[in-house]
């Protein structure tokens, strides 16, 4: 860029006494070149292991996140091919028991939370209209402690040391005189890894959903994907800390002798289930309620219209929340607790069906009342709500304590929770990825290819799992590695296994997709769909500093509303990383937040935090001695460099 | 995309004390999430006790001494703080050195006093559920206090170093005062749980 | 609150023709108090979900398919026709109004049907004690006279027509004792003794299976639940009371020396010999049950065969170790057991 162009502005920002330089008069050219230089990750692997770019590693999150999807979904894959016939003695007890503890395990806690924090990371900046999230190198040290924990319980099962006393791991059979060798170790330290991954990551979103929105987003305005993952991070808050809780006392009972869960000492097996399921009742929400916020933004840019029962629909987002911690006890009706406590629990979680009820006819109402767009996206919300309703229901049926105590442990809970978790979360991610790859690659995906995937997997996935409402009722336990000749399962088994096929070849179809279209999609401009919202407004693949000047809004869907035109705001620096903070309420500007640079301390206090963790496995000293590194990573982490960041 | 400038935040600062700052709110979800771990831990010792024919199970209740003068001087680190975080709010910087220096010493008694706890609890951890959940209550708060302490002291550090000239120094030290408000205050709710319920 | 019989039928006939028909351990085919009253339940909710379903997926349909105007095309997105939006208000009111009547009705059925099964507590004659462990179920009739005490492994005799109680415990792990066509289940937790109320009302019988996941072969531990005559009831208990049959031939006298000076007397009991194990089933009337192993094998002679042979090829991880017995000590110790009648 030529000095003339640059000197003018400059200087009248130094007769104003302004610190640094200001993106004030500058134009288009020079913004861009000095916001690249500020905000830009370097290449090559240094860049890769520094980073704290919201996008690249929101991109990693996702990319690992299917990537443990594929796993968990193989580990299926074998269990079904145990099971298509009677007394089949393909695979035996032990590694039967290790496969489906490893696919539940790894499908809630390595896939399904982690994707949906992974969109969050990558979107909510750029909805809100900001440059990056509030804590960028706690989301570094977010994805790496979260890696750490997926391969350590992965290397373990490759080790024959995998987890197998189911994603719960009930006590005693997870406990120290039943649960042998490493193997619930593992389990439970990955949770603790996955756990503290999850906080960090919803203790971002709260502060910058809370600070960091576009000038003039007030609360009504927030896009409802927004609202949505807020939600979800307050539930992390309240109920992760359940499931550490838990699975520390039982490393504590496996590794020091506690007795928490020791009835012949004052403890008790059920104490387990009472926190696990503290936890694992909202877990189900964490998974779904971003899920929501997915169908709350393909349904406007789909029907060409805003979401219908805008405040409804947040009422129930925030109701679903609230009401999900009341829950916990409808997973514990058979362990024999007083009927007046449990009819309680079927009340609420009759209820909860309610603020879900709430939004599936507002988003009805949405497409009665605009003209839908049959594009990919929308087909997987159509895919949803077709399934997840059926989800839902079969779940007011199990809600029922005397229903619940003939099919719970059957193939018809298994039957209930793969319609509420595939149909409710993973038929919205798929759609999704149809919706956001474009923003996020450049590129389109392929039509005629999200059309084979939508078919091959919405009748795959009732095929495979439809008749398993038949098999729980007529006497089919979960978690048997086989089954009697006598019982008369096999012919319906068998079919299950081969629909599988098909939903695997859905997936294999939907992968496809995404590779190819990687390489020769169509490219995808700014705005391909002609959406609404924020992320919208800028390039795709966005800049690394995701806006040229930061925008303000005045309207809930800001780009249908000023047309080409974003109002936005000038006065931050351009050498050095700012975003703007504002009131929680209204957005009103209050300070130019600094925004941390690259660093390598969030890498390196994630493996002196996971070095710990796996050692403590295997020696309490591990806990001690662990905290030397981790303290010192920490303290390198926060220590100011002398970067014009920290000295503002 | 064309843009229209409507709001110039150039003379905007580039810190602020409290809500204004998204580390206030950073600290505040931590505070969050960490006190809601103490309700549940709290809540499992309640459950342990409600099942139990008698509380404490095969012990003496806690020696009161250790605790107490943990609470004592826990409490008396209020004043000092508070002061801190008025002096950091005021950007004084010769006294938010005095304050941290004292903040730091505030933190290390009560941990030598919490080293004396422990065995104060008259039973060990692997004797029963009871001795469990005491151990566990007891090691969640001292692991808040030592890296609240070890906190406390890197900012102290750090407030004689050139790196001490910065608004955001003030706005940490700020911050660094709010947690150390929850640390007391989950000791005092905890005290009354490990040393008064038994005694009931 | 029952649907009658041919609602019932026409309820049930096409989820058996897609089935199968399979009677054989499932609560789509009740023959006890409980397992009907919750069957009703199932198929009351199961007619107004799929009712509920059906609904939804017609305003969906009409939503999708409805006939819109080229106005409609045209109009910018956020220009909405308020009177429409009004509409969809009531609407929305009205589907929240009539979920939460549905569901404030399926919450009384359910309370009343929960209300109906706890009715049998309290009025059993007969009570029978089940212990869980892995992967057998350990079963007692107790008595107060010590000598009248039948101690017994897998299979729970029971009168028709009255109400029994199943003292339920766990030895080890947390199981869950579950006869679908009898009644809901109810888990074994150690340290918090349960109960369950049976009341069957054909003779017959019904197999359960463990259905809380308790290690390597939980899906190997079926119980087996014999529903008799009153007078055939008091014959079979009169039988379990008394001592084991006395091997009779020169083969099962020597099947029984066998087991006497091998390891099986360190785990198993047969009364009025000197096995007094008891970390293993009693066997003094092994014979007479179904089924072998919780019921993984049928009993027969080739079964017991394989099963003594070799418990780990037929039930691996089962805490039965193989014990190295030569061809003709196998073959006789088979014959004793075959005996135990």
């Amino acid at each position: 860029m030529s000095d003339a162009v640059l000197r003018q502005p400059i200087r009248r920002q130094k007769e104003e006494g302004l610190k640094g330089i200001r993106d004030i008069g500058l134009d288009d050219a020079a913004l861009h070149a000095f916001l690249s230089e500020t905000w830009k990750t370097p290449k090559g692997f240094s860049g890769w292991l520094t980073t704290v770019d919201h996008k690249l590693i929101g991109r990693r999150y996702i990319v690992t996140a299917f990537l443990f999807l594929i796993l968990a979904g193989l580990s299926a894959l074998v269990m079904r091919f145990q099971l298509a016939s009677p007394e089949s003695g393909r695979i035996g007890p032990d590694l039967y028991n290790q496969l489906f503890t490893m696919h539940g395990t790894t499908m809630m806690f390595l896939f399904a939370v982690p994707v949906m924090e992974a969109f969050a990371v990558y979107l909510v900046p750029l909805m809100i209209g900001t440059r990056n999230v509030a804590f960028p190198r706690l989301n570094a040290f977010s994805y790496w402690v979260y890696l750490g924990g997926g391969l350590m319980i992965w290397i373990a099962f490759a080790c024959n040391t995998g987890a197998d006393a189911g994603w719960f791991d009930y006590v005693p059979l997870g406990g120290p005189e039943y649960g042998i060798g490493k193997r619930s170790d593992f389990w439970a330290q990955m949770v603790t890894f996955t756990e503290v991954s999850a906080l960090a990551v919803a203790v971002e979103i709260i502060a910058t959903v809370f600070k960091q929105r576009a000038p003039g987003m007030t609360l009504d305005r927030i896009p409802l994907y927004v609202w949505a993952v807020l939600v979800t991070s307050f539930l992390i808050l309240f109920a992760m800390p359940a499931v550490m809780v838990s699975s520390t006392m039982l490393i504590l009972d496996r590794l020091v002798g506690t007795h928490f869960f020791n009835q012949a000492e004052g403890g008790d097996p059920l104490l387990w289930q009472h926190l696990f399921w503290f936890f694992g009742h909202p877990e189900v929400y964490i998974i779904f309620i971003p899920a929501t916020g997915f169908v709350s933004s393909i349904l406007p840019t789909f029907t060409r219209r805003p979401v219908f029962g805008y405040l409804a629909i947040v009422l129930s987002l925030i109701s679903i929340g609230f009401l999900s911690f009341g829950l916990w006890v409808h997973h514990m009706f058979a362990t024999g607790l007083p009927q007046l406590g449990s009819s309680f629990f079927t009340a609420s979680s009759m209820m909860i069906a309610i603020p879900s009820g709430i939004q599936i006819f507002c988003w009805i109402a949405t497409l009665w009342g605009g003209r839908p767009i049959f594009a990919t996206p929308l087909l997987f919300v159509l895919g949803f709500i077709f399934t997840f309703v059926i989800g839902g229901l079969t779940g007011v049926m199990v809600a029922s304590v005397p229903l619940d105590l003939q099919v719970h442990d059957t193939y018809f809970v298994v039957a209930h929770f793969h319609y509420v978790l595939v149909g409710g979360a993973v038929f919205p991610l798929i759609g999704a990825v149809y919706y956001w790859f474009p923003k996020i690659t450049g590129r389109m995906m392929s039509e005629r290819l999200g059309r084979w995937s939508f078919w091959l997997i919405v009748i795959g996935f009732n095929a495979t799992f439809f008749p398993m409402h038949i098999l729980g009722l007529q006497g089919m336990p979960r978690r048997v590695y086989t089954y009697p000749l006598e019982s008369g399962w096999g012919g319906m088994n068998l079919f299950v296994s081969l629909s599988a096929l098909v939903l695997l070849a859905g997936f294999a179809v939907f992968f496809l997709n995404v590779l190819a279209s990687l390489r020769n999609g169509r490219i995808a401009g700014d705005n391909p769909w002609n959406a609404s919202t924020l992320e919208w407004a800028t390039t795709s693949p966005p800049q690394p500093y995701n806006f040229a000047r930061l925008p303000a809004v005045t309207h809930g869907e800001p780009l249908w509303a000023e047309g080409d035109t974003l109002p936005a705001i000038e006065g931050l620096r351009v050498d050095a990383r700012e975003v703007i903070a504002g009131t929680v309420a209204d957005a009103t500007p209050q300070i130019r937040e600094p925004s941390a640079d690259n660093s390598i301390w969030p890498l390196l206090a994630a493996l002196a935090v996971g070095a710990t963790f796996l050692a403590s496995i295997f020696t309490p000293w591990a806990v001690v001695w662990g905290a030397i590194p981790v303290a010192i990573t920490l303290i390198g982490w926060f220590w100011p460099k002398g970067t014009p960041e920290d000295e503002e | 995309m064309k843009h229209r400038i409507i709001a110039d935040v150039s003379h905007l600062p580039t810190y602020d004390f409290g809500s204004g700052s998204p580390m206030w709110w950073g600290t505040l979800s931590f505070m969050t999430l960490e006190g809601m771990g103490f309700v549940l831990a709290i809540g499992s010792y309640f459950y342990l006790a409600y099942l139990a024919p008698g509380w404490p199970i095969a012990a003496p209740p806690p020696n009161l001494w250790p605790g107490t003068i943990v609470l004592g001087l826990l409490l008396a680190s209020v004043i000092p703080n508070h002061m801190a975080s008025t002096w950091a709010r005021n950007q004084d910087l010769p006294k938010v050195r005095l304050g941290m220096v004292i903040m730091s010493i505030a933190g290390i008694l009560p941990l030598i006093v919490r080293g004396f706890e422990f065995p104060g609890l008259q039973l060990s951890w692997d004797e029963n559920a009871y001795g469990s959940i005491l151990w566990f209550l007891l090691g969640l708060h001292t692991v808040h206090l030592i890296t609240d302490v070890g906190d406390t002291i890197v900012l102290t550090v750090l407030m004689f170093t050139r790196h001490a000239h910065s608004g955001k120094r003030f706005s940490d030290v700020s911050d660094n005062a709010f947690y150390w408000d929850f640390v007391v205050f989950s000791w005092a709710v905890l005290y009354l749980v490990i040393y008064w319920f038994p005694r009931l | 609150m029952k649907p009658s019989r041919s609602l019932r039928f026409v309820c049930t006939a096409p989820v058996l023709l897609v089935a199968g028909c399979s009677e054989w351990q499932s609560a789509l085919h009740p023959y006890g108090e409980n397992a009907r009253t919750t069957l009703s339940l199932i198929l009351s909710f199961a007619i107004i979900c799929t009712i509920v379903w059906i609904l939804v997926m017609l305003a969906l349909a009409g939503a999708l398919l409805r006939r819109r105007s080229n106005a409609e095309g045209l109009r910018p997105p956020l220009e909405t026709d308020p009177r429409r939006e009004r509409g969809f208000t009531r609407m929305v009111g009205s589907a929240v109004a009539a979920t939460v009547l549905i569901l404030v009705g399926l919450t009384i059925a359910s309370f009343f049907a929960g209300k109906s099964n706890a009715a049998l507590t309290g009025k059993e004659m007969l009570t029978v004690r089940v212990t869980g462990h892995q992967w057998w179920w350990e079963v007692r009739y107790q008595d107060a006279s010590p000598s009248h005490t039948i101690i017994s492994a897998n299979e729970i005799h029971v009168p028709v027509g009255e109400p029994v109680k199943i003292e339920l415990d766990s030895g080890d792990v947390i199981h869950s004792f579950w006869v679908p066509s009898l009644a809901g289940k109810r888990d074994l937790i150690p340290g918090r003794p349960s109960e369950i109320t049976l009341l069957v009302d054909k003779p017959g019988v019904y197999r359960g299976q463990c259905a809380e996941f308790c290690g390597y072969q939980h899906a190997h531990m079926a119980i087996t639940v014999v529903a008799q005559r009153p007078d055939a009831f008091d014959a079979w208990r009169k039988a379990q009371l008394a001592d084991a049959v006395p091997p009779a031939g020169a083969q099962q006298r020597r099947g029984q020396q066998v087991f006497l000076s091998t390891g099986c007397v360190l785990c198993h009991t047969i009364r009025g010999t000197p096995a007094g194990g008891t970390s293993g089933p009693d066997l003094t009337h092994v014979a007479s049950r179904q089924g072998l192993a919780a019921d993984t094998l049928p009993m027969t002679r080739g079964a017991l065969g394989a099963w003594i042979a070799d418990p780990q090829s037929v039930k691996p991880g089962a805490k039965m170790p193989r014990v190295d017995l030569g061809p003709d000590d196998l073959n006789a110790v088979v014959a004793y057991v075959g005996s135990l009648k």
